[in-house]
């Protein structure tokens, strides 16, 4: 008789069935309320696919209309609308969000972990994605579509568009933002918490490491756009005048904000792409990859770089040159690390022993073209050079060359590769083969002849030109090899959606990859692993014999679900160890629904039905709140379990070791940032303005804002109190001080509010009132937020959900007011003291 | 000798960045001390001056920083008797090469640095 029960094919068969039935994907029309990452991540991917192609259509649009001088296909204004929604799907409905989704498919897998730690999350991110996606997007179908360009440069877009063009670009991708946030929160804390026992920090893929930083760059990059949006949005429908020069206000703000954001945003592109290329390469080459240390380098390296560049997008806005110089300056260091991967990537197929494929194909390709881009990248980080090339059609070239060798192509080949990990079938090598040399000769005929056409003078977002002075060669080459570049596209497409049905399956692990996703079986059951294994090396699936055996014998952790519900394990977050097994939540129709309401508040926003918004608004936080109340957080039926191999772990863990806890603290980074944008449009204001604060400055005093400080500081004490007092089972002194602390949040939200309110600030009259108004408002919304959560707290104490033991809520809710008493000091510190020292 | 590394909490990823955190700082630091000087004390134009002093304390004080960051690393990266590509499975490889990343960032972010500094050595004025 065998000692270890995993010998018994039957004893394994019945856990099979058992993890089977608790990972079982919905069926019918129930299918749709899945929030498992297989599911969520294929659709995500599949509609940010979709947007990618509507875009396409729009850039032939474009390319047709250019074909010949002087023609009359599309009107002026019909073709502002195309290239401005172009720029805009291509950027936040594709190139950004593919990132999200082929990181919410495939980092399980590489991790070996079976979902991602907030599921939930992730089916939000994705429907808030999809609907405003569609919001966005539908507009042109009415001839409704913003027409200012992708990056809404005001005045232009704040006083002579008409329509309401430029609210859906703001609402809509707002919404979208948040969706991105919410998957940068995933994704940070999939890979620091849900790795596999015993992949330490040395041993993770590449593509984790760039994971990391970039959702971690997003939590930096986003937010100041929302904030940007905030104001602009205040301007459009309030005309509070943010913008306006003869109010104070400077255009140059929204450049600033965009930019912090626009010019990060490129290598959040970038690096997921570049990501995948650093899992394709060893692959191919059939040895590890050369400078793993080098190239966390560059992926870290840049993520902080890539910060300091936003300013050359405003070379040519009058900036003192000293400014220009620093940009400048750190435009040219980010090249090094860039440069690093792409010659690691160099030294990884000269070191091992090349197989030709179509993915290689595609990176071979993508890093051809994306060297010729950095190149001209390089070329116009230089001030004086830009000064002569910017908004030409040098520029549009210098962009596609980075972006479609640095995103596209990669993408593509990633989908060659990957196309097996998820559908069990392969794609097809010789429509591959086809596909690609379409692609790249296309690509290189529409793009090249623009680094000409733009040094011979034609600006960006012309709808026509002139004819014989020059362009009309140059311009027919080009949609001569947009429509190649389209066809070889199209012939991608059509690869990803024929039939399948007849072709067999894929071998498992078909290109002999080393990494943990390519363990699954062909086809692989919604388990994500049959069992978690332990992971010694960078290159498990080479270097740990019997790795595949063992998994699938379940002879590692968390082979069976006797509960019957999903499990994973939570490690920690340098050497991977396991500190506790979570059980994920399953599939529920909440997540549609919060983000139908959620997009309700801003769709119903741009069309001006304010109560309405409020409505969808309330209807959101119901259903979050019971969302939040059902499936997060549970008290576990026992403490701990057996997981396997002789480990017992807990079911619960709260404060900074619970998953929760590093959500709410990335989450607030986030938070921050966008506040910290406001604030700088604060200070910006007063280094543009000569009458900044106003003289005599017209409020909003001392007294009032040290009222609110003073409240809403006492309502944080009152937090650290109620969560010594719960930790100590006094259950009376928790009742009250969560009482205490939701009186003292709304009087002092309301002292606060009261502040520029009876000093009479005026935030139509001037931009400082207006600025001020903002800080004001941005933190009794978040007073708001803080009481919703006591509230949240007191209904779980009462309800026997929140004890000393089970006390992830009061300490999550802590963690936020720990940031809330940094935004009331400062606000108050700002709004109050700075019109004292100046 | 060394087959044994420190204990995980005597790591940490923070140390990854404090170089390009630096940088960050400097740059930032470098970049108001402009805008402010050219904005509110010699507007529209006029010398520098004390702005590019200030630049150039930013920019020693920094690359001081960074470089105790690159000595810290680079000791971490020798620790005991092991060379690259520090992929072993052991406690003593992780520690090594948390030092060899930070060593690769910290010295990044010392030639970013001083990019961004040398600008102050070029430029005069306002202009």
């Amino acid at each position: 008789m065998s000692a270890d029960p995993q010998d018994d094919p039957r004893y394994r068969e019945a856990q099979a069935q058992r993890l089977l039935a608790a990972w079982k994907t919905p069926t019918g029309w129930r299918y749709w309320s899945a929030v498992n990452n297989t599911e969520v991540g294929l659709w995500y991917t599949a509609a940010a696919f979709l947007f990618f192609l509507f875009a396409g259509v729009l850039a032939l649009m474009m390319r047709a209309q250019l074909a010949v001088p002087e023609n009359e296909l599309l009107s002026a204004g019909f073709y502002n609308q195309i290239f401005t929604l172009h720029g805009t799907v291509m950027m936040f409905l594709f190139a950004v969000p593919i990132f999200e989704a082929i990181s919410i498919l495939l980092l399980p897998q590489m991790l070996g972990c079976r979902d991602m730690p907030f599921p939930r999350l992730s089916a939000y991110g994705f429907w808030s994605f999809v609907i405003g996606g569609v919001f966005v997007c539908g507009s042109i179908f009415f001839d409704a579509a913003p027409r200012s360009g992708w990056f809404m440069y005001p005045p232009l877009s704040t006083q002579f568009e008409e329509g309401l063009g430029p609210d859906i670009w703001m609402l809509g991708l707002s919404f979208i933002e948040v969706a991105a946030i919410a998957a940068a929160v995933e994704l940070i804390v999939g890979v620091l918490k849900c790795r596999p026992p015993g992949m330490q920090i040395n041993l993770i893929p590449l593509y984790s490491w760039y994971v990391l930083v970039v959702a971690g760059m997003i939590l930096f990059a986003f937010p100041p756009l929302i904030a940007g949006d905030l104001l602009f949005e205040l301007e459009r429908a309030a005309d509070w005048p943010f913008f306006d020069p003869s109010r104070g206000g400077d255009p140059l703000l929204w450049q600033h904000l965009f930019w912090i954001f626009g010019h990060p945003e490129v290598y959040i592109i970038f690096l997921p792409a570049i990501a995948l290329v650093a899992m394709i390469v060893p692959t191919f080459a059939r040895t590890p990859v050369v400078g793993y240390s080098w190239i966390v380098l560059a992926a870290v390296g840049t993520g902080f770089i890539s910060f300091g560049l936003w300013v050359h997008h405003m070379f040519t806005t009058g900036l003192p040159s000293i400014s220009l110089g620093f940009f400048s300056a750190a435009s040219e260091a980010v090249a090094i690390p860039t440069g690093v991967q792409i010659f690691c990537f160099i030294a990884t197929v000269l070191a091992g022993r090349l197989v030709r494929a179509v993915p290689m194909l595609f990176v071979a390709g993508a890093l051809a073209i994306f060297v010729f881009g950095g190149l001209t990248g390089v070329m116009v980080a230089l001030a004086p050079f830009d000064f002569q090339a910017h908004d030409t059609y040098f520029v549009v070239a210098h962009l596609h060359y980075v972006l479609i060798g640095g995103m596209l192509f990669p993408v593509v080949g990633g989908l060659y590769y990957y196309f097996p990990a998820v559908m069990s079938k392969k794609l097809s090598d010789r429509l591959g083969r086809v596909a690609f040399w379409l692609m790249f000769i296309g690509f290189n005929v529409a793009f090249l002849p623009m680094h000409l056409s733009g040094l011979r003078g034609m600006p960006r977002r012309v709808f026509t030109y002139p004819g014989d002075i020059g362009l009309d060669g140059l311009n027919l080459i080009s949609t001569i090899g947009a429509f190649v570049l389209a066809a070889g596209l199209a012939l991608v497409t059509w690869d990803l959606v024929r039939p399948k049905r007849r072709q067999e399956y894929s071998p498992r692990n078909p290109w002999n990859a080393g990494t943990l996703e390519w363990i699954g079986q062909m086809p692989d059951p919604p388990w994500g692993v049959r069992s978690i294994p332990v992971v010694r090396s960078r290159y498990p699936l080479w270097d740990q014999p019997d790795l595949m055996r063992d998994v699938d014998e379940g002879r590692f952790y968390l082979p069976d679900a006797v509960e019957g519900k999903r499990e994973a394990l939570i490690t920690s977050t340098i050497d991977a160890t396991p500190v506790q097994c979570i059980r994920l939540p399953g599939p529920t129709w909440l997540t549609p629904l919060a983000a139908v309401f959620t997009g309700g508040v801003f769709i119903l926003s741009t069309y001006h039905l304010y109560w309405w918004a409020v409505a969808s608004g309330v209807l959101a936080a119901a259903v979050i709140l019971v969302w939040l109340w059902t499936g997060t957080a549970p008290v576990p039926e026992k403490r701990d379990k057996d997981v396997g191999l002789g480990l017992r772990l807990p079911l619960y863990l709260s404060g900074s070791q619970s998953v929760g806890w590093w959500a709410m603290f990335i989450t607030m980074i986030a938070d921050m940032t966008g506040y910290a944008g406001l604030v700088f449009g604060y200070f910006f204001y007063w280094t543009v303005g000569d009458d900044f604060p106003t003289d005599p400055a017209a409020g909003p005093g001392v007294l009032w804002p040290s009222v609110a400080a003073a409240l809403l500081l006492a309502a944080w004490v009152c937090m650290l109190l109620a969560r010594r007092w719960n930790a100590r089972s006094a259950r009376g002194g928790l009742y009250v001080a969560l009482a205490t602390a939701m009186a003292l949040s709304a009087a002092g939200s309301g002292a606060l509010l009261a502040a520029p309110w009876i000093t009479g600030m005026d935030p139509v009259s001037h931009v400082y009132p207006a600025i001020v108004w903002v800080l004001v408002i941005w933190t009794a919304a978040h007073v708001l937020i803080g009481m919703i959560m006591q509230g949240y707290c007191l209904a779980r104490a009462w309800a026997g959900r929140l004890t000393a033991e089970y006390d992830i809520d009061i300490r999550n809710v802590v963690l936020y007011w720990h940031f809330l008493a940094i935004t009331v000091a400062v606000t108050v510190t700002v709004i109050a003291g700075f019109p004292l020292v100046v | 000798m060394h087959a044994n590394g420190p204990p995980e909490t005597e790591d940490t990823l923070w140390m990854l960045i404090v170089g390009p955190i630096i940088w960050a700082v400097h740059f930032l630091l470098c970049y108001i001390t402009a805008a402010i000087w050219c904005a509110k004390v010699v507007a529209p134009v006029g010398s520098l001056g004390g702005a590019r002093t200030a630049v150039g304390v930013y920019t020693v004080l920094a690359l001081v920083g960074i470089g105790i960051s690159i000595v810290k690393a680079y000791r971490q990266h020798t620790f005991g008797e092991a060379t690259l590509p520090h992929d072993y499975d052991t406690a003593a490889d992780r520690h090594r090469f948390i030092g060899y990343a930070t060593l690769l960032l910290s010295s990044l972010s010392f030639v970013a640095t001083a990019y961004v500094g040398a600008v102050a050595w070029f430029i005069g004025d306002c202009a």
